[in-house]
């Protein structure tokens, strides 16, 4: 820690160094070198490993034995005709736009309560981001039990003469025919959007509260000499200044919820007529359990191009943004 | 002012409900796993056990605990791998930026956001060819691998806030690379690597498709093994949510005791410096 003081002390004191041009010394290489393993890993194992399974889903590898021939488009062609791939676009669908919405409004409204200096407020909050640290295993296995139509919340509703079904009810709301399914709101997906918003509306709060203690007190301030109510200053000032915050979090909880497995995988499987199923879980069986490789392979492909479309504008965006 | 007062409880109001709800599955986690067989019925879900009974916690024990030592084995090596590398990329990606650094900065970052099920059908054979398959080790080394980014990413942002003067005198200085790393950045960068650490601990402990497709039975880590032992119809609930929160307690703990660095790491990983 000596070292740390007089060199930082020495830094206040010196003139700014002029941005003279850098030459590469021997640590440039040095730095280059440490850095070199972890970019040769990441270009094989996400870009090589991507494009060999962008290969794979053009090929006739649908058997325990690789056979690598091309079959050009076959299986995405084969995918898109399927009932379960079908099922699966629509649930990913409504299940996104569902949990999005939902964390949204939950974690803007949370975040708000928290930024009130309640008493308590640090147990509130801790209530709130607990699910974070566990498992989506977990989650799904608990979650399971609460919302299995025989037991569970069901005991509470019933008094009110609610019964769902849950997860194993296999109606779809506002259904109509589309391809070779029926195209709707699958009333079993709410039961695993409850449990996904339980496990990540706590992410969303903590996101909205930094954004909330970064907003100056000022603000405030000079709209309430203005006379604005307290939920005028919200409603007109603090929800817009949080707007690139809900950016964020659409980006995080989008590519969270397109890429679903475990959870689904452990609180309801695909279900009845594949009403909860979603192409991770797919994915996995087809490729883990049928040894249809090259079927999983292009369902991955799919998985990947759903989340690239999100992502690469936000990291491009955030690049020219950022430092 | 009396309608400020009314207004201040209806906001205690929806904190309690809401708390409820998020308290919710715990209650019944904790009331379940300690009631004895009998009392385990689908009409008395919610109400307390007559006498308390730790039958469950030992069966469940018994069937999960060769898994939680092989996630133990797991994530302690992963983890501290993965936030040497991340601290040493982060650490060349702020202060020994070169010309198309941030565009390798960009590129190992998608890494992070892939759905792993595009990478996993190649790793599985490239693992098999090694040897590493079904083993520990193998899933060791796809974790640091595919940690790669996040570790980058935080320790990068965690740097980007010591002042590069400290970095510019210490070379005036005639320090080098490796000093500059050794004497300045790591007796700065404990709080940076306690919230790597604890954000690579509960990932790594709560992962479960490459658990599950990488190894089998016996190498499987713990949370396959409780998916395994809530999908067998056979096992009693109050087993099964002794073995969830058996599962769940490590990283809950760490929560519990750490949970500001936790946070900290969630925020770190979302929001771009």
């Amino acid at each position: 820690m000596e070292t740390v003081k007089t060199v930082s002390e020495r830094s206040v004191t010196v003139v700014p160094a002029p941005r003279k041009k850098r030459k590469w010394t021997v640590d440039h290489w040095l730095a280059a070198a440490f850095l070199t393993p972890s970019v040769v890993l990441i270009f094989i194992f996400v870009y090589g490993f991507i494009g060999w399974t962008g290969y794979v889903s053009l090929s006739n590898w649908n058997s325990l034995v690789p056979d690598l021939s091309f079959a050009g488009l076959k299986n995405y062609i084969y995918l898109f005709h399927d009932f379960r791939f079908q099922a699966d676009l629509r649930n990913t669908l409504v299940f996104t736009i569902l949990f999005i919405g939902v964390v949204i409004v939950l974690g803007q409204l949370l975040a708000i309560l928290l930024d009130q200096k309640l008493r308590g407020e640090s147990i509130f909050r801790n209530i709130f981001f607990f699910p974070m640290a566990l498992s989506f295993v977990v989650t799904g296995v608990v979650w399971q039990w609460l919302l299995n139509p025989s037991t569970g919340v069901n005991l509470f509703l019933k008094k009110f003469g609610l019964d769902s079904k849950w997860y194993t009810d296999t109606t779809i709301l506002g259904g109509f025919h589309l391809g070779n399914i029926e195209f709707g709101v699958p009333v079993a997906i709410v039961a695993v959007v409850i449990a996904a918003v339980w496990q990540m509306t706590g992410f969303a709060v903590a996101m909205y509260l930094a954004g909330l203690r970064a907003i100056p007190e000022e603000v405030r301030e000079a709209a309430r000499m203005d006379g604005a109510t307290e939920l005028q200053i919200y409603r007109k000032i603090i929800i817009p200044l949080l707007r690139p915050i809900t950016v964020s979090v659409i980006i995080i909880m989008a590519h969270i919820s397109l890429k679903i497995f475990d959870l689904i995988y452990a609180m309801t499987g695909p279900g009845a007529n594949f009403v909860t199923d979603v192409p991770g879980v797919y994915m996995f069986e087809t490729t883990f359990r049928g040894n249809y490789y090259a079927n999983g392979a292009a369902i991955a492909m799919i998985m990947l191009l759903s989340v690239a479309i999100f992502i690469v504008p936000y990291l491009i965006s955030s690049r020219k943004g950022g430092s | 002012m009396r309608q400020r007062a009314w207004s201040r409880l209806l906001l205690y109001v929806i904190c309690i409900f809401m708390s409820l709800f998020f308290l919710m599955p715990v209650y019944v986690m904790l009331v379940t796993s300690v009631k004895p067989l009998d009392e385990v019925t689908l009409a008395d879900m919610w109400k307390l056990p007559t006498t308390f009974d730790w039958s469950s916690y030992q069966t469940a024990f018994a069937k999960l605990a060769p898994n939680f030592w092989n996630s133990v084995y797991l994530v302690v090596p992963a983890t501290l791998l993965s936030a040497m590398l991340g601290a040493l990329n982060g650490y060349v990606l702020s202060k020994w930026k070169f010309k198309g650094a941030d565009t390798i900065f960009t590129l190992i970052l998608f890494g992070m956001f892939i759905p792993y099920q595009s990478i996993l059908i190649p790793l599985i054979q490239f693992l098999r060819e090694i040897g590493l398959y079904n083993t520990i080790p193998g899933l060791i080394f796809v974790h640091v691998v595919y940690g790669i980014p996040i570790t980058t990413l935080m320790f990068r942002n965690f740097y980007a806030a010591i002042p590069d003067e400290m970095i510019e005198s210490a070379k005036i200085d005639g320090a080098g690379f490796l000093r500059i790393f050794r004497y300045i950045m790591l007796p700065l960068s404990i709080t940076g690597f306690v919230v790597v650490a604890i954000w690579q601990f509960t990932n790594i402990w709560n992962e479960f498709l490459f658990a599950v497709t990488i190894t089998t039975s016996a190498q499987q880590p713990i949370m396959v093994a409780l998916q395994n032992l809530s999908g067998s119809q056979i096992v009693q609930w109050n087993v099964q949510m002794a073995g969830a929160l058996l599962a769940a307690l490590p990283t809950l703990l760490v929560y519990i005791f750490l949970g500001k660095y936790f946070v900290r790491g969630l925020l770190a990983g979302s929001v771009k410096g």
